[in-house]
């Protein structure tokens, strides 16, 4: 039996309807085509033709066609689509015409890192924490309307959003998406779900499927789940803290039960190489005009470079092991959001990782008390994109195609921000100037 | 389906603690003198040796020639008739030696009816409540039917066709993945984790984490669930 046999086999026995070629553009945003079961054995054979021209980040000068070929290896019937006929989505690559990887293609830039790291004996595997929040309404006229009023692990909050996140927990694990940990968040109508770790290539395409199976059951029921990193002012935005270990063949590399903070060498060095390029990849991590609201102070987000193992707001965590359980030492990287492109930003930290591994960077001493670091993040997204227009590392990672292209989008968002006038403007200046 | 089978006891002299042990674990008895039975299917046959060795054996002939479904026969003995079993007969399929408790015998089922397959002989492996029909590759646990991408029923088939065999990770992925996956043995706890997930917290325990050596598909629930 090969993959497209079990693909094409479950299909018929299954009674599949429709297939959903599923694919990301380079802002992160899911794109899909649907086909029918018969076209399905050719585009898992010779892949499907598109006209990328239209897709973000997809268009090039001289030809507009490209390959989506889907990866078997993924093919997952979709339990909450099922309405009479069975709904299944498999993720594709996008390749060009003669069969070359795209390279605008975000699954693809995000392997070519996964490779460079396998070459040096490593795999990746990230465990990232999704934060968003449930709104009876996300009228952009009127303003996010938040379910409830529960706080930060409340056991109580007897509201529709806490079942409707336990049924969506269940639903992902269903999926085969293991759930370590749900909880209520701090601010109102808060959520939180915890993913188990997993391959690095494999969790992107699983960030991207919970995201939009969030968004469907809540859609189900007449409500809002929204990634948007910071959709009310005064409470803290939605973060996608990513804990990251690299593992060479059974050993968790990043572990060293001798050191001090329980870090190998590898771990030191990969965190040194995360701490240096913070900034520069940053316009990845946090790329919308609002990701930079949620990253002030105040609100444990953070905003300045530097480790520790117990302030929760550094932008890089060394979370306490357990005794014993060396295995799973791991660094927790707190800047990115839940609206960020999760191939893209785990390719870049991933990329900053080992180049710190590469150059044998030194790390900078632990952060102490509550004290911030020197170095500033930035702090808007138009001086990320400066930074990230002039990474060496970005263009290494994400080729210049997309570099190129991203900053041509998020400088023409960034000059749409400044056109406005907000109504903090208005308030503010307008009876006195 | 298979858990609500009848367990043929035969013949009706057999030990009446196993029998209770059995029916309080929550299995139908067909207690009998006869290897003609009117059920149905059967689960698995006890013969018991208490009434003569010989008798027994004539006894395991009967369930043998009774039907065409291979039905799975234990035979009960005593220490001093150990000797005089002959293995290769085929009358029987395994033995425990009297005294024994309905724990050992569930157990022992357990592995008997391990990939025993219903009417639809070679194509269905069949574990508790889990059905793999490997000519579909669908998967069934209790009735519904799970959602598993390649990789998951792969593993899943592999480990229900070799049912309460231990394996090593690496064992698993060279036997599941291929020599040429590179991900490391890791790689079987994360599918094992997706696996556990889509069997529902109900089934998930079906498949055993040995410590520090691997996994299995272990007893169905009931099995563990066990007697005294």
């Amino acid at each position: 039996m090969t993959k497209n046999d079990y693909v094409l086999r479950t299909v018929e026995e299954r009674g599949i309807g429709f297939i959903q070629l599923w694919f990301t553009d380079v802002l992160g945003t899911p794109k899909a085509f649907h086909i029918t079961p018969q076209e399905l054995e050719n585009a898992l054979e010779e892949g499907m033709t598109f006209d990328g021209s239209a897709i973000d980040g997809f268009s090039r000068v001289q030809e507009a066609d490209v390959l989506a070929r889907p990866d078997p290896s993924t093919f997952q019937v979709l339990p909450y689509e099922g309405t009479g006929s069975e709904i299944a989505r498999v993720v594709c690559d996008i390749s060009n015409l003669d069969g070359s990887p795209f390279e605008g293609c975000p699954r693809h830039t995000l392997r070519r890192v996964a490779e460079r790291a396998r070459a040096q004996g490593y795999t990746f595997y990230v465990a990232p924490e999704i934060e968003y929040f449930y709104f009876s309404s996300a009228d952009p006229a009127t303003g996010p309307v938040p379910l409830d009023r529960g706080g930060y692990f409340d056991l109580s909050v007897g509201d529709a959003a806490s079942g409707l996140r336990r049924r969506s927990v269940k639903m992902l694990e269903e999926m085969g998406i293991p759930v370590e940990h749900a909880q209520h968040e701090d601010a109102p109508s808060q959520h939180e779900v915890d993913l188990r770790y997993t391959d690095v290539l494999t969790m992107a395409d699983t960030v991207m499927t919970s995201r939009l199976v969030l968004k469907a059951l809540a859609s189900a029921e007449g409500l809002v789940a929204s990634f948007m990193p910071k959709p009310l002012a005064a409470v803290q935005g939605s973060g996608m803290h990513t804990h990251c270990s690299l593992w060479s063949n059974e050993q968790n590399a990043f572990a060293d039960e001798n050191d001090e903070a329980g870090l190998s060498t590898t771990a030191r060095q990969f965190m040194a190489g995360l701490l240096v390029h913070a900034p520069e990849i940053t316009a990845i991590t946090n790329q919308w005009v609002n990701s930079y609201k949620r990253l002030v102070a105040g609100h444990e987000a953070p905003v300045s470079i530097g480790w520790a193992r117990s302030n929760r707001s550094s932008l890089v965590r060394v979370p306490v092991v357990k005794h014993g359980r060396l295995e799973s030492t791991r660094l927790e990287y707190r800047a990115p959001d839940s609206a960020c492109n999760p191939y893209l930003s785990f390719a870049m930290m991933l990329a900053a990782g080992l180049k710190g591994i590469e150059g044998a960077y030194d790390l900078e001493p632990e952060l102490t008390g509550s004290h911030g670091g020197a170095r500033p993040l930035p702090s808007n997204l138009n001086d990320a994109v400066d930074l990230l227009e002039n990474s060496q590392l970005a263009r290494e990672t994400l080729g210049d195609h997309v570099v190129e292209w991203f900053v041509r989008n998020k400088r023409a968002e960034w000059a749409a921000y400044k056109s406005e006038i907000t109504q903090f403007e208005l308030d503010r200046y307008l009876p006195t100037l | 389906m298979m858990a609500t089978d009848p367990i043929l006891c035969l013949p009706a002299s057999i030990d009446p603690s196993l029998l209770l042990g059995l029916s309080q674990a929550g299995y139908r008895l067909a207690v009998q003198d006869e290897a003609e039975s009117s059920e149905d299917r059967i689960l698995v046959a006890l013969i018991s040796a208490r009434g003569g060795l010989e008798a027994a054996k004539a006894l395991c002939a009967a369930v043998r020639n009774s039907s065409d479904d291979q039905i799975p026969v234990l035979l009960l003995v005593s220490q001093s008739e150990v000797s005089s079993l002959d293995h290769t007969s085929g009358l029987f399929d395994d033995f425990a030696i009297l005294p024994s408790s309905a724990a050992e015998l569930l157990v022992r089922f357990a592995r008997l009816t391990a990939g025993r397959t219903g009417s639809d002989t070679d194509t269905v492996v069949a574990f508790g409540p889990l059905k793999i029909n490997t000519e579909t590759y669908q998967a069934m646990i209790d009735g519904r039917v799970l959602d598993l991408t390649y990789m998951e029923y792969e593993l899943l088939s592999f480990l229900a066709t070799n049912a309460t065999k231990v394996f090593t990770r690496e064992a698993l992925l060279s036997r599941v993945w291929g020599y040429e996956y590179y991900g490391g043995a890791r790689t079987v706890d994360v599918h094992i984790r997706r696996l556990r997930a889509k069997l529902g917290e109900e089934h998930a325990s079906l498949i055993e984490t040995i410590r520090s050596v691997g996994y299995r598909l272990g007893q169905p629930s009931w099995a563990n669930t066990s007697i005294n």
